[in-house]
This record gives C-alpha cells, structure tokens and sequence, in this order.
C-alpha cells in the first residue's frame, strides 16, 4: 500500500482532475459544433431570399 | 459496511490521477482498434468527409476504450490475482471501482450517440453491439464459462473495421465481413499463445482459458489449426479483387511465418503472441497499400 498523500498533493490531483474534465467537456461541445457546420456545408448560404 | 466502503472510495478517488482514469480505457488495446478501424474506413468506396471521418474515429477508439472500463469493472477480483492485470488502476487502489462502471457507461452513450450523429445509425448501432459484446457477453458471460471464450468473443475485437466501413457506405459488405473475419480468427492464436506462457495466471484467477483446461499439446493444435485457417482467410481479398499482387505478397510472407511461428511454439507462445500483433498490422497495412496503389495507377 503507497503512504498516504499529503493535503498538497490531493490538492493538485483534485485540480487536474477537475480540469480535464473541463477539456473533455469542452472538446465535446467543440465537437458538436464542428460537426454542425460540417454537416450544413456551403450549401447553408445558397437558398432563396 | 457500506459506509466503511464508501468512505475508502471517496479516499481512493482523491488520490486518483488522470493518468489513471485513461488507463481503465485499455489504451493499447484502443491503438489497435483505432488502427483496424482506420483502414476498414480508408478502404471503403464512395470516401467521407476527413473531419466527419476524425469525428468517426474517434467515436470508435472512444467506444473501444468504454468497453475496456466496463471490462476493468467487472474484472477487478480476477485482476487482482493475476501478475498482468495486478498493477490496473481498481486492483492496485488508485481508483475506486464505481468510477470505471461510470465512465464506461458515459463514454458508451457518448461515442454511439455522437457517431449515429456524424455518420449514420448502422454504425452507431455496430459500435453499441460492440461494446455490449465485450462488456456483457465475453466479460461477464464466456470469460468463465467456457475455453472458448477468446474464440466467440474475439468478435468484439473483429468489429471495428466493419464500424469504420459502414461509417462510409452505410452498408456491411463483402469487404467489411473479410476484415472481420480476418481478426476473428486471429485472436485464438493471439490470445491463446499469451494464456500458454501466462498459464499460471489464468489458473489462478479461476478462468476456463484452454491451456488451463485441455493441456498445453491441445492448445498447441488449436493454434496451429486457427493460424493455418487465417493465412488462407488472409487470401479471400485476392480472390475477391479486394486485395492485389502488393497484398498477396505480402500475406504470402508474413502468412508463412506465422504458421512457423505456430508450428515451433518457440519462448513458450510469447514469440507467436508478439509477432501475431505485428502481422496483423502488416496485413491491414498492405491492404490500405495496394488500395492507394491501385488508386494512383502504380499497379
């Protein structure tokens, strides 16, 4: 079993944690909307007025 | 009791790194996939758009890597005891088990859903059949029932590049059945070769792997038998005007060797079990190969 960690490291763990959450998230959003504009393509622009 | 469990989770989790979550994502395993996945999508006629091909990828390395959680879930006792799996994040404490039934079940729904969205519903719904596979009829079924379990489950491993497939054409064709068959019947060798020299392993953790049940002579036979039906599988491309003379020489090649291989046996099943993830690799490769070549007029 490792020695227990101290208050400091958790600290950062908890940190990268959260924030590759954070990406994660936010590459999912990214993805969505990538995907959006992909999927409309140039076409989106040419319809009648 | 639950409270003194939950009280040590909530520990465990603090430690964790990221590090650690990625590793209950097999990410070995998730390479391979993402490779034969690549080229059953670069292979199929008609092409995709390069960012919803990425997107479609990605989908499938993600839903790879669910199915690889879902699995270190279920497993966690058995990895415990075997010298192998010992150090996964759930058996060596860095991270509590509900986590990877977690993140399993959210990267599932996450990569099936965004792929249906990207490309279309029959991969979406190859990559859910995929992961239910893997996850529910080998990890929690065949793995303990049966010496065959490799065999029937080596299915889920054989389906990404018919996702990758479909993922362009809509379609499961003649071409994304001989990839799949392919792999199919690579994996026996492939995982009975790692079960001759890590034996031990298996018996101890309880799982019916054939070396532990019907001997080391008839695992040796059964190798020799799937090897020699793969290297004549591996020639159905050339037969079918799928692969050409790049491809055939090359599956001539690498073919034989690996029935040497199979044949001679030799560092207990550990030469085979390495050289098998090479020529499964050169096998796709020479496929995509002689594909560009033929695309670009050199053959």
């Amino acid at each position: 079993m490792a020695a227990p960690l101290d208050e400091k490291e958790l600290a950062l763990r908890r940190r990268r944690r959260n924030t590759a959450l954070a990406v994660a998230l936010g590459i999912f959003a990214l993805l969505f909307y990538v995907l959006t504009i992909v999927k409309l393509g140039p076409a989106i622009f040419d319809r009648p007025l | 009791m639950a409270y003194v469990d939950d009280s040590r989770d909530i520990s465990i989790a603090d430690g964790a790194r990221v590090e650690d979550y990625f590793a209950l994502l097999k990410p070995r395993v998730m390479s391979l996939v993402v490779f034969t996945a690549v080229v059953g999508l670069l292979l199929a006629p008609g092409g995709i758009n390069p960012i919803i091909g990425a997107i479609a990828i990605l989908c499938i390395a993600v839903g790879a890597g669910a199915s690889g959680s879902l699995n270190m879930w279920y497993d966690a006792e058995i990895d415990a005891v075997m010298s192998r799996t010992a150090n996964r994040p759930i058996p060596a404490g860095r991270v509590p088990r509900d986590h990877a039934l977690t993140l399993g079940l959210v990267l599932s729904a996450f990569s099936v859903m965004l792929l249906g969205l990207a490309t279309n519903w029959l991969a979406a719904g190859l990559l859910a059949f995929t992961i239910f596979f893997y996850a529910v009829i080998y990890t929690m079924w065949l793995k303990r029932a049966t010496p065959q379990n490799i065999v029937i489950g080596g299915a889920a491993g054989a389906f990404p590049p018919m996702i990758g497939w479909a993922a362009v054409t809509g379609t499961v064709s003649l071409e994304g059945c001989i990839l799949f068959l392919i792999i199919f019947l690579w994996t026996p060798p492939h995982f009975w070769a790692l079960a001759l020299y890590k034996q031990g392993d298996y018996g101890a953790a309880g799982i019916p792997m054939l070396p532990n049940v019907a001997g080391e002579a008839a695992t040796k036979s059964q190798i020799l038998i799937y090897s020699v039906v793969l290297v004549i599988v591996a020639f159905v491309p050339v037969y079918t005007g799928f692969g050409g003379i790049i491809y055939a020489s090359i599956a001539t090649i690498t073919g034989l060797s690996f029935v040497g291989d199979a044949q001679s046996m030799r560092g207990a099943g550990r030469a085979l079990f390495l050289y098998s993830l090479t020529y499964l690799a050169v096998v796709f490769l020479a496929l995509l190969t002689d594909h560009y070549a033929a695309m670009v007029g050199w053959i």
